[in-house]
């Protein structure tokens, strides 16, 4: 079905008649993800996606909206079912594994609920992890985590183990880690679901601090509150993706000044 | 391949440092369970080093001890358990021996007909008390008291006890068939012996005065393989010892067999046979020790057990490493999930993992062998032993430990590299 209209699209590399435009760093057309079985789960409809340089965008939706689907097909943790999935331009869809997790490595920075912190290793041991696949240097990792610690304010607590760091000392040491490689974009999957609300703050503080210094950001949430501080909101809802009203106005604008953030939403 | 075919960033990639250190990482970062993973390997190694390092130690006292100059001599003994005017003495006197000893006269041609004999003879001690010896005839017995020349000794020994003996002489020649035939008052001067006595050269005819009576010194023994106590002593004849002072009293006669190698235990068989067929139980025939016998003991009882335990051990050990692998793995399935997020690959996990099981298991191999090697040391010592360690056993020993710990490593290595690292990051 769709997937016979995607390919003829994307056969040829159409990105080198818009060279001189700036890319999208995230550009979903069609990707729908199915999960096998009797009968087969459709946890994600067939989705247009478009996230441009600098864009902070929050996905908001309940649990079992699809929204971890989505997150996942976005960090490249999972593969679509159909559709074209181009991430900075490369169609990361049809790489293989080795260039995927390559991708994973140095495009996309993950920041999880749970922190996913290496126990037994400091605050820069642990920032310093997502260099060891990028950079066979290992002075140079210490240096770059040290550094991008210092940015994310917590210079003072390089050598602390994640058991002597408050919640969102962790988080803010998590965000480090998954910006220390200057990613494409940044993936937030709930990014304060473990925090209390002043920290959630202070690190959704964070989050636009580096959007406002160029990152690209996706959070997903199921939290308004969090989801407020995007500049830009889709919903999420049974694998359906769908502009928040008030903003759908201004991305249309945007996009007939061929400038704009767009998201196109579900059919 | 041109990783750059589909546009993507460069393949992620992990050095050997980097694996090893974070290997080591994970070792270090549990102490207490990796030591105790580790005991398993290390009594493995330790029980196959020290097994080795035993047996070749063990085995090297054997050899020390064992020459083959043991392994090709044979003596025999007159028990003197019968006494005189017995059955025994009638033999011997029948066989053309005086009474008092059981050997016959032809011992030198009955035992050199065996086969497996080379040389063959009897000797024994001349029963004379307190002999005076000197190179000239006129001294005194007090002043031959007086001086060292009391410890010499006066053996009787057939010509083939010569031969067998294996002497080299500094000057001169034995005695031979001729002199014991005509009960030649002939002798041989061991070195020491000729040293007291001040004898150096042969070619003048030099005498030795054995209470009196001269004996033409024919050679002069300069070392000997068998029969050490020749060297101080004077050797005549036994057909003249016999003629002169009659029959062995004190110490009873022996027999000197050299045997060909290998010939020995077989030869102590059938000498007391050959010499007394009526009474060979008079006779008393001691073969050198069984090295084989011996060894094979060492070999199996020592080794084969401990080998077998040692083999136990590292199993042991390998169910260990890979236990606790396989559990480390599962507790970190979160932090697989997250080295998966950050670029690495399915075989930097594998790698990973393995490195870290292949450490465990060279750690124990390296503390196992210390160990081995220690308590082998230590056992040496103790026995006052020379320690032998092989190369072929200390040596590949860490790497035993090795190659367990990256065989244990495998399936749990094989299996992180599987998780999914969507299913690990969920919590």
């Amino acid at each position: 079905m769709t997937s016979e209209y995607m390919a003829s699209e994307y056969a040829s590399p159409d990105y080198t008649t818009t060279a001189t435009a700036p890319s999208p760093v995230l550009d979903l057309r069609r990707v729908c993800k199915v999960y096998p079985g009797s009968p087969p789960v459709t946890a994600l409809h067939p989705t247009d996606l478009r996230v441009e340089a600098g864009d902070f965008l929050a996905v908001v939706g309940p649990s079992g909206s699809g929204k971890s689907t989505l997150l996942n097909l976005l960090g490249l943790l999972d593969r679509p079912t159909q559709g074209s999935y181009r991430l900075s331009g490369t169609d990361v869809a049809t790489l293989t594994e080795r260039d995927r997790a390559a991708v994973r490595g140095r495009r996309v920075g993950f920041v999880f609920q749970a922190f996913h912190l290496l126990p037994h290793r400091t605050a820069l041991e642990n920032v310093a992890l997502a260099r060891l696949y990028v950079t066979p240097r290992g002075a140079h990792r210490q240096a770059d985590a040290a550094r991008t610690l210092r940015e994310v304010g917590l210079g003072h607590r390089l050598d602390a183990l994640p058991s002597q760091l408050s919640g969102g000392e962790r988080q803010r040491v998590a965000i480090a880690r998954a910006v220390v490689n200057t990613p494409d974009i940044l993936l937030c999957d709930e990014p304060t679901g473990n925090l209390d609300s002043a920290t959630a703050g202070a690190v959704m503080d964070l989050l636009a601090e580096l959007n406002q210094a160029g990152a690209t950001i996706v959070v997903i949430t199921h939290d308004p509150a969090v989801a407020q501080r995007a500049r830009r909101r889709v919903t999420i809802l049974d694998g359906r993706l769908s502009e928040t009203a008030c903003l759908s106005e201004k991305a249309r604008l945007s996009e007939t000044a061929k400038s704009g953030r767009t998201a196109g939403g579900p059919r | 391949m041109n990783r750059r075919r589909h546009d993507g960033p460069a393949a992620t990639r992990l050095t050997w440092r980097d694996m090893a250190a974070e290997a080591l990482a994970g070792v270090v970062q549990r102490p207490g369970r990796s030591v105790l993973t580790l005991l398993g390997t290390v009594l493995g190694v330790g029980a196959f080093v020290s097994v080795l390092g035993l047996t070749s130690t063990a085995t090297g006292q054997i050899g020390a001890s064992f020459s083959l100059l043991q392994d090709t001599t044979v003596t025999v003994d007159d028990t003197g358990a019968t006494p005189h005017g017995s059955v025994a003495s009638v033999a011997a006197q029948d066989a053309g021996m005086d009474a008092g000893m059981d050997f016959p006269a032809d011992t030198d041609e009955r035992l050199g007909r065996l086969n497996g004999v080379v040389d063959a003879g009897v000797w024994w001690n001349v029963p004379l008390r307190h002999p005076t010896v000197s190179a000239r005839p006129e001294v005194t017995t007090a002043a031959t008291t007086d001086s060292d020349l009391t410890g010499l000794r006066v053996l009787a020994a057939s010509p083939g006890t010569l031969r067998a003996m294996q002497p080299t002489l500094s000057t001169g020649t034995l005695f031979n068939e001729f002199h014991q035939r005509r009960k030649e008052r002939v002798c041989l001067l061991g070195s020491t012996a000729a040293r007291l006595l001040g004898i150096t050269r042969v070619d003048n005819r030099p005498a030795v005065f054995i209470d009196g009576a001269a004996y033409t010194v024919l050679g002069i023994v300069a070392t000997t393989q068998r029969l050490p106590q020749s060297l101080l002593s004077v050797l005549i004849p036994s057909s003249a010892a016999l003629h002169a002072y009659g029959p062995p009293t004190d110490d009873p006669a022996q027999a000197l067999i050299r045997t060909r190698t290998g010939a020995a235990p077989l030869v102590a068989r059938q000498a007391p046979l050959a010499l007394l067929p009526v009474h060979p139980g008079l006779l008393h025939a001691v073969p050198p020790p069984d090295p084989h016998e011996l060894r094979d003991r060492v070999d199996t009882d020592l080794s084969g057990l401990f080998l077998v335990l040692a083999a136990i051990c590292l199993i042991v050990g390998a169910v260990g490493i890979a236990n606790t692998t396989l559990v480390s793995v599962l507790e970190r399935t979160g932090e697989i999930g997250l080295r998966r997020a950050l670029g690495a690959r399915r075989r930097h996990i594998t790698a990973q993992f393995l490195t870290e099981s292949t450490a465990l298991g060279a750690l124990g191999g390296l503390t196992g062998t210390v160990i081995g090697v220690a308590v082998v040391i230590g056992t040496a010592l103790a026995r006052h032993w020379t320690a032998v360690l092989q190369p072929y056993a200390v040596l590949p020993a860490p790497l035993m430990g090795m190659a367990v710990g990256f065989l244990a490593g495998l399936y749990p290595a094989l299996r992180a590299a599987r998780i999914e690292p969507l299913e690990a990051l969920r919590h």
